[in-house]
């Protein structure tokens, strides 16, 4: 940004102009809009080092600083039953200490430098991330390849982070939000699938986990041809790749394992599983389906069907629930589109008052979707998906998370240029087919968090389904 | 980074899911953003800032107004003023502001703090008519179109928003019961943003005619525009719309402040629905830009920033009787607070907690700061101001903070320098003067378990 000096102040000029200029303002309807900008998304240049891991650069001068973020394609899907959270614990793992560093080191370098490094894992993959200054890349790449490449998983800083994830299981227990995200997943996908197990485990898997797993974990997934390094900023390829291939071309490649996901568990009639959280002002509501994977055939007109329902503000759950009942202060829907189908879930924190006459007007939302959507509902959806494409382009943070989808599910690095005209290719008939095919009223389920005593006289009234009372983490409770 | 500044109460939640953290940076020279500012006949302040390198545009508005403006039995009423400015207004039916946003590929949002309420629009260059039209018709005529459904709706959607951010959250209460112990009844931060809910019951239509004939006029309010558009049409339309708005008739009433000591160390315990206690020490410190300010910034970053910062390294790291700290300056327009708060392990104490907090806050005191921990804060903080500038809205936030809070927009750099010339030796002497007063020590704690309060049974 070059420097322009401070411009003199200066007042418009007041008085005959003013009163001209109000009488030609016409206040009766807005202002006509010039045509939205044409979307320039930037170029996206790829390379490939000798040991299968692919770069990804986009090239963003605006600001000296860059993003990188070593996209590791495994990431919940593949923890072992037993070890569920074992995906998650090895990406935390990773900045806990190398072979040459230790977390307290990596930690004061990391400060020192005034970069930003992160890893964490996800159901579909784990990412270890940079964001920092180009003036300080050497150093921060050498602390970034260091954590990506040489974790030493020590003993006691297992320990320590095993201690930390049980006491962080013990307080989500105070949370009603929590407890509903978690139990939807149980209950919608059960047991025998990964969707069904918390990416954070259970205390149960958390004590199993074992410093062997870690690591076997770590050599099974984390391998260059399992992997691609998106770089976003300051940057130029081909100093980009010398610097990829310094730092990650000897990692060697080996074969990694697929996983592999079975058939999602048949969806049961409509039941609302109801867990006690006594004293509870607000319920939590949790309700959906299984929903699709991310590649999906169908993805852009479910993204526009969701948008109508569940999306911006102007969504249908949210202009019932809050803005003409005020029974909450925000109702959403989504499609969590991951490997395999993730869940559709419409949610809300309602009034515990409420609760049940949220829950009627949730239904019929869910039901309403599946008629025709008006024209102009269907135009402002999609003209508000089009439209505010670019602004996710506007850092480099931002550029490099919409390029994250991309890598995980293989699909083209162009996704974005023909994005705008898929979503305007949606139609009526599109949207209503998605509604029909994935929201069925008759085959939902229910989680409802809140205070028993309060809220189940009338849930049981609004004759929605079931009552099926379940424990804190979705199990049924034994009579 | 630790250091928090005013906790905002929104219109809506916004929840930003990231594969990928924010940002920071090293050592850099922070950009000086031009700006054009200037004045309106009516009052109203623009700001503008040109930025063509993408195609987008944000358009933000501060009101001079908030909870420390409030009268006694209205807590939380400029935070419901704030909700209901988007009900629609003279030429906009009620709905229609977030749908032609939106069909527009805009998105919008509001804040209410202490001191002031912002209003904001981003999205495509193109929107920025709409955006000004739209708030130029709120600014101006939001009372004809004003009726008690929209009071009584939006208030249930505010109490709504109290339940899921306090009521409904575990240790939620912490911070409106430490700021009634902290700042006098008669100090504007006495209470919380979100208000309570029997005061939010009270407020009536008169109340929000009355609240923004004072406030809510152009000689209370900035404007800033920020992004891709051309100078000649924005100053056009800023005064096509906004100069037909009547100046308010008196100055809009400013709080007075109070001077005051915490005169004995305080001692509170509230029960909550919790698994774990978590304790909290409160000290009454300075306001934004405060010559001590940064220093205090610093000081926090230095006891709880980073994994190798004093206190998460004792506490968490080493001796692993914490399951988290934190610290905060929390330094607002009218004076600040400085807070350290600790989560035991399920196996300690809050007095335990206490107890080593203590020993690290005389440790600095006493002995000082390396001037690798001053180098790693400075290092990191520098970065969160590149951060801050990265987007369009960013850049508007921060023109607009500049301007009300230190008296221009064009601040960016001294407010880089203040903590350039932070030294080792500031950090000690505010580690001294501020956390070496009197305190409010709060221990939220499990129901039926206060005998595990800090500081005295009870």
């Amino acid at each position: 940004m070059i420097v322009v000096a401070v411009l003199a102040s200066a007042c418009v000029k007041a008085g005959t102009s003013s009163k001209v200029a109000e009488a030609t303002v016409d206040r009766t309807k807005p202002p006509e809009l010039a045509p939205p900008p044409s979307l320039t998304l930037p170029p996206v240049v790829t390379r490939t080092l000798p040991n299968g891991l692919k770069i990804v650069i986009v090239e963003h001068h605006e600001l000296p600083v860059a993003d990188f973020a070593l996209v590791v394609r495994t990431g919940g899907e593949a923890d072992p039953a037993g070890q569920e959270g074992l995906a998650t614990l090895t990406a935390a793992m990773l900045d806990e200490g190398t072979t040459t560093r230790n977390a307290l080191q990596i930690a004061d370098q990391e400060a020192y430098l005034g970069a930003r490094l992160r890893s964490t894992s996800g159901w579909d993959g784990s990412i270890v991330s940079l964001h920092v200054p180009t003036a300080q890349l050497d150093s921060a790449l050498a602390l970034f390849a260091d954590v990506a490449l040489h974790p030493a998983f020590p003993a006691a800083d297992l320990e320590r982070l095993r201690a930390e994830r049980l006491t962080d299981l013990l307080q989500l227990t105070d949370r009603g939000p929590a407890i509903a995200n978690r139990a939807y997943d149980a209950i919608l996908f059960g047991a025998n699938d990964p969707y069904g197990h918390p990416l954070e485990g259970t205390e149960a898997s958390t004590k199993a986990i074992t410093r062997d797993d870690v690591q076997h974990f770590y050599d099974t997934y984390f391998r260059p041809n399992n992997a691609t390094l998106i770089v976003v900023g300051d940057v130029r390829p081909d100093d980009v790749q010398r610097r990829a291939q310094a730092l990650f071309g000897g990692w060697s490649r080996a074969s990694v394992p697929q996983v592999s996901f079975g058939d999602p568990a048949p969806a049961h009639p409509t039941t609302i599983y109801l867990i006690d959280k006594p004293g509870a002002p607000q319920s939590s509501v949790r309700m959906g389906s299984v929903g699709v994977a991310r590649t999906t055939p169908e993805y852009f007109p479910i993204l526009v069907m969701n948008s109508i329902l569940g999306g911006p503000f102007t969504s249908r759950l949210n202009q019932n629930l809050r803005e003409t009942h005020g029974y909450t202060y925000g109702a959403f829907s989504s499609f969590s589109m991951r490997r395999a189908a993730g869940p559709f879930t419409a949610l809300a924190e309602v009034v515990a008052s409420k609760t049940d006459s949220s829950l009627l007007q949730f239904m019929a939302e869910l039901k309403a979707i599946r008629d025709t959507v008006p024209t102009p509902e269907l135009t402002k959806a999609k003209q508000y998906l089009e439209l505010q494409l670019p602004a996710r382009f506007e850092t480099t943070s931002g550029i490099a998370n919409q390029l994250v989808p991309l890598v995980l599910y293989d699909l083209p690095l162009d996704f974005y240029n023909t994005y705008v005209q898929h979503i305007e290719g949606v139609t009526q008939h599109d949207v209503q087919q998605v509604a029909e095919q994935y929201i069925d009223p008759t085959h939902l389920t229910i989680v409802v968090v809140g205070d028993r005593s309060h809220i189940e006289p009338g849930i049981a009234r609004t004759h929605l389904g079931p009552i099926s009372l379940r424990d804190l983490t979705g199990a049924p409770i034994q009579p | 980074m630790r250091i928090r500044r005013g906790v905002a109460c929104c219109r809506t939640l916004v929840v930003a899911v990231l594969l990928m953290a924010g940002s920071q940076a090293a050592a850099q020279q922070i950009p000086r953003i031009a700006v054009e500012r200037y004045t309106l006949p009516n009052g109203l302040t623009v700001l503008l800032h040109e930025d063509h390198s993408v195609p987008l545009v944000a358009v933000e508005t501060w009101y001079h107004v908030g909870s420390s403006d409030e009268q006694p039995g209205r807590t939380g009423f400029a935070h419901l003023f704030e909700h209901i400015m988007f009900m629609g207004s003279e030429h906009v039916p009620v709905g229609q502001f977030d749908k032609w946003l939106e069909a527009a590929g805009a998105n919008n949002n509001g804040s209410t703090t202490q001191d002031r309420t912002n209003y904001y629009e981003w999205g495509p260059s193109s929107m920025l008519p709409l955006a000004l039209w739209l708030d130029a018709d709120r600014m101006g005529w939001l009372l004809p179109t004003m009726d008690q459904a929209k009071v009584d709706l939006q208030r249930d959607v505010v109490k709504n928003e109290r339940r899921q951010s306090v009521d409904n959250v575990p240790y939620g209460r912490a911070d409106e019961t430490i700021l009634a112990a902290l700042f006098p009844a008669n100090h504007p931060y006495h209470h919380d943003v979100i208000g309570s809910m029997d005061d939010l019951s009270a407020a009536t239509l008169q109340d929000v005619q009355h609240f923004f004939r004072t406030y809510y006029v152009p000689n209370n309010a900035t404007l800033a525009v920020v992004g891709d558009f051309n100078r000649d049409s924005a100053k056009t339309w800023i005064g096509r719309y906004f100069d037909a708005i009547p100046r308010g008739t008196e100055a809009a009433p400013r709080p007075t402040v109070p001077s005051f000591t915490v005169a004995r160390d305080t001692f509170l315990v509230l029960e909550d629905r919790v698994q774990i206690p978590r304790l909290y020490e409160a000290w009454h410190t300075v306001k934004i830009f405060h010559p001590d300010d940064a220093a205090l910034d610093v000081l926090a970053y230095i006891l709880a920033g980073d994994k190798s910062s004093r206190l998460y390294k004792d506490l968490v790291y080493e001796q692993q009787v914490a399951q988290d700290v934190s610290a905060y300056q929390e330094s607002m327009h009218l004076d600040g607070l400085f807070q350290i708060v600790v989560t035991p392990k399920p196996d300690q104490t809050p007095a335990k907690m206490a107890a080593l907090v203590n020993s690290e806050v005389q440790q600095v005191i006493d002995h000082g700061i390396t001037p690798r921990e001053l180098a790693r804060a400075k290092n990191t903080i520098r970065a969160q101001f590149l951060d801050r500038l990265a987007s369009d809205l960013g850049v508007a936030s921060q023109l607009s903070l500049y301007d009300y809070y230190a008296g221009t927009p064009d601040y960016v750099q001294q407010d880089a320098a203040r903590y350039d010339k932070v030294t080792a030796a500031d950090v000690q002497r505010v580690a001294r003067t501020y956390l070496g007063q009197h305190k409010v020590v709060l221990t939220v704690v499990p129901e039926g378990k206060r005998a595990l309060m800090v500081g005295g049974a009870r």
